[in-house]
């Protein structure tokens, strides 16, 4: 069975053209001009690109299926664009065992929907006491190992992790946050928490773990991935190393070049989130990070949770926000961005992060593993919670206006998402 | 107005009018039978998931002065942090059919939170750090009577002093102060100020000998004990040193200088002296205001207008 991808234009590193895109068995097998096949999906007026990959997902299988299912988060993903997403190890139980990482693997390839790439902890159980057993884990294929929702306290742990995981080229990925200055934080530390008297959650908590791990990677000779930057300052540090050429990436959130602490005034914790909405001049700084390749990703941190954790007390609340289905959107429409920029954060400048270059992020050539978005780039819709495929609701972008939506997804040749809606 | 949640969304002309009615609630009060139908038929529940004796039962008062129904609904916190859905406690509560909600919870924004959920007029009773409108409204009704100041506080002075960041007394006092016209300074260590004071209409000083003699009314905090193993000031004796009111520095205060406190006092501490001996403590006239305010707010949210003749 042949699939083609009629009337559009091809948008991947070497830039735009025409043209409609054949797949067959899985692969791209023709580029070029009135193509026809068993399948036709039109895609007058969208981009045909390399599907996008999220460094950053909490899919919550195991433990808590009742926010998001690796199916239902697959088909959210899928809806956002997303042939690839990274699912983070802060289940219960968490991503310390083989059994668990094979696991969501295996559930991620039954939903069908998307790549399922399982994360790894990088300490057991995430409580920063010792290892995971980091080769067991990479040898199945696991590349990012992390503690996500947490950051990896100790330096000296933190340095032995580089260390050991130098050799198996594997990547860690730290959630910046020294937790000593974070107790009790509800909300960025600045000028919004002092009026609503709510405990802050200052920036340094996250640039001087930042700063420390640079520091360790400049040690170690190993890499570090920076998740969710949300600071000027981690910005111009992540700047700054990269211009020493050391190892470091860096990914940014919609969330933290789109919204303020400001929104947390009326005390709604659909806007709490961890690390926490910041100020104009930061969204300012990840803004520029993102234009000038300081920061290599977007990367959702798509985090569900039930509408009645939404409902507690704002410092009792839960942190995190939905993501996967509003990321391309919001970024081409906050971002001010050329489309093969957005693009690249999106697809195969997180792909090559996530070690999946080979078959996501390709170019859209004859014998590529058809991993494919095809988009619109000019739709305006309006974000409503009910509309989205995840299992939760807690978007912050209910009721806003956005420009950019996805029309088809193609996982290996297969669609997954056609005229928006999932297939499977 | 329908809600009462910050001194904020009253605004300097709900705050005066509030001032002007509780005059008329006061009056109320001095009656044999301090008690009208104002409110009859309204029913006021007080939602206290945090314990706090005095606002429960002066909020009681008023509402029973003015032939409200009232209802209580105390909750530990502890079922909350069990993961109980104040929205549920909410919507079970407001089916019984309730005119007006007193919250007192000890997260900031409840107040917030749980007007999105109900019809009902939502009076804060306090909110974590946040606010704590009825205790601003009295301490102006007071600070008015006292100094016979019906027009306003232009040319006073009020010194605010202690534990700033972790009090909803001062981020109402604050902003109803400057709203009446008053000059606020705060004395604190920075480590009890809010990390940002961008915005706030307030001077700083970091020692209460600088300011002592020069205000006009000086409000005391409540300096809690527990803020000593947050590293937060070194000990309750350099506090007092630094911050108390002792009899030193009660000497030289000016003879017309008010000395308010929220209540309750840590004697020894803040109050490193007895207050009654202080000619200028108005501290028990800050309880007794606190019903004839509760009565006016409770009034102006609820009231059909048919006034505060008759009795009930």
């Amino acid at each position: 069975m042949s699939v083609v991808i009629k009337n559009g234009t091809v948008l991947d590193r070497r830039g735009e053209q025409r043209g409609d895109v054949r797949i067959a068995d899985g692969v791209v097998t023709e580029v070029g001009a009135n193509l026809s096949g068993d399948v036709e999906l039109d895609a007058s007026g969208c981009m045909v690109s390399p599907g996008f990959v999220d460094l950053h997902v909490h899919l919550r299988q195991p433990g808590r299926e009742e926010a998001e299912t690796i199916e239902t988060g697959s088909r959210a993903a899928a809806r956002g664009g997303f042939t690839a997403v990274v699912a983070m190890p802060n289940t219960e139980p968490p991503h310390d065992s083989l059994a668990v990482v094979q696991m969501v693997r295996r559930l991620g390839e039954q939903a069908g929907l998307c790549e399922v790439l399982p994360s790894g902890c990088i300490t057991m159980g995430r409580l920063g006491e010792t290892l995971a057993p980091f080769s067991e884990l990479a040898a199945a294929g696991v590349h990012i190992f992390t503690d996500d929702g947490t950051g990896v306290q100790d330096p000296l742990l933190m340095r032995r992790a580089l260390e050991y995981g130098k050799s198996l080229g594997i990547v860690l990925a730290q959630h910046c946050e020294v937790s000593r200055l974070t107790e009790g934080a509800v909300m960025h530390e600045g000028g919004c928490c002092s009026r609503l008297g709510v405990p802050g959650w200052p920036s340094v908590a996250e640039e001087l773990m930042v700063f420390r791990d640079i520091e360790l990677s400049r040690l170690t000779g190993a890499p570090v991935h920076f998740l969710h930057l949300s600071t000027a300052k981690s910005v111009d540090l992540v700047r700054g190393a990269k211009a020493e050429g050391l190892l470091v990436t860096a990914e940014a959130a919609p969330h933290h070049f789109t919204l303020t602490d400001e929104s947390l005034s009326g005390f709604d914790p659909i806007f709490k989130v961890n690390p926490p909405l910041r100020e104009a001049a930061d969204i300012a700084a990840v803004k520029r990070g993102l234009a000038d390749g300081t920061i290599d990703a977007i990367a959702t941190d798509h985090a569900p949770h039930v509408s009645e954790s939404k409902e507690m007390p704002l410092d009792q609340a839960p942190p995190g926000m939905l993501g996967l289905e509003t990321s391309l959107a919001l970024s081409i429409s906050e971002l001010g961005l050329d489309l093969g920029q957005v693009v690249a954060l999106l697809s195969w400048r997180p792909a090559a992060i996530a070690g999946v270059a080979d078959r996501h992020g390709r170019d859209i050539e004859v014998g590529a593993p058809a991993n494919i978005t095809v988009f619109d780039p000019d739709l305006n819709w309006r974000v409503t919670a009910a509309g989205l495929a995840s299992k939760s609701r807690n978007t912050p972008y209910a009721g806003r206006s956005v420009r950019g939506k996805v029309r088809h997804t193609l996982l290996r040749g297969i669609p997954t998402v056609i005229d928006g809606e999932a297939q499977r | 107005m329908k809600h009462l949640r910050s001194i904020d969304e009253l605004g300097p002309d709900g705050l005066r009018h509030l001032l002007d009615l509780s005059d008329h609630m006061a009056e109320v009060n001095r009656r044999p039978i301090p008690k009208v139908p104002a409110l009859r038929g309204k029913t006021v529940v007080s939602l206290f998931f945090e314990d706090s004796t005095r606002t429960r039962l002066s909020f009681e008062t008023a509402a029973k002065r003015l032939s409200a129904d009232t209802m209580t609904f105390s909750v530990g916190t502890s079922s909350v942090n069990k993961g109980e859905s104040l929205r549920d406690t909410i919507e079970t509560v407001a089916a019984m059919g309730v005119d007006a909600f007193v919250v007192r919870h000890k997260s900031s924004g409840v107040p917030w939170q749980i007007s999105r959920w109900t019809e009902a007029s939502v009076v804060n009773a306090g909110d974590g750090w946040h606010e704590h409108p009825t205790q601003a409204l009295l301490d102006c009704y007071t600070i008015r009577t006292a100094l016979n100041r019906p027009e306003g506080f232009d040319g006073l002075h009020i010194a605010i002093v202690g534990d700033i960041k972790h009090s909803r007394v001062a981020r109402s006092d604050v902003w109803a102060f400057a709203a009446m016209g008053a000059r606020v300074t705060l004395v604190a260590p920075i480590t009890l100020l809010p990390p940002s004071l961008e915005g706030w209409p307030v001077e700083v000083v970091h020692h209460i000998d600088d300011i002592v003699d020069k205000v006009d009314v000086l409000y005391m905090l409540r300096m809690q004990r527990e803020r000593m193993h947050e590293a937060l000031v070194p000990s309750l004796r350099e506090y007092t040193a630094n911050f108390g009111l002792t009899p030193d520095r009660a000497e030289r205060l000016q003879t017309h200088t008010l000395i308010m406190h929220p209540g309750p006092m840590n004697r020894g501490v803040e109050m490193a002296v007895d207050p009654s001996e202080l000619p200028g403590s108005v501290i028990a006239q800050q309880v007794t205001n606190g019903v004839a305010v509760r009565m006016a707010v409770l009034f102006h949210l609820l009231g059909s207008g048919s006034g505060l003749a008759g009795e009930a």
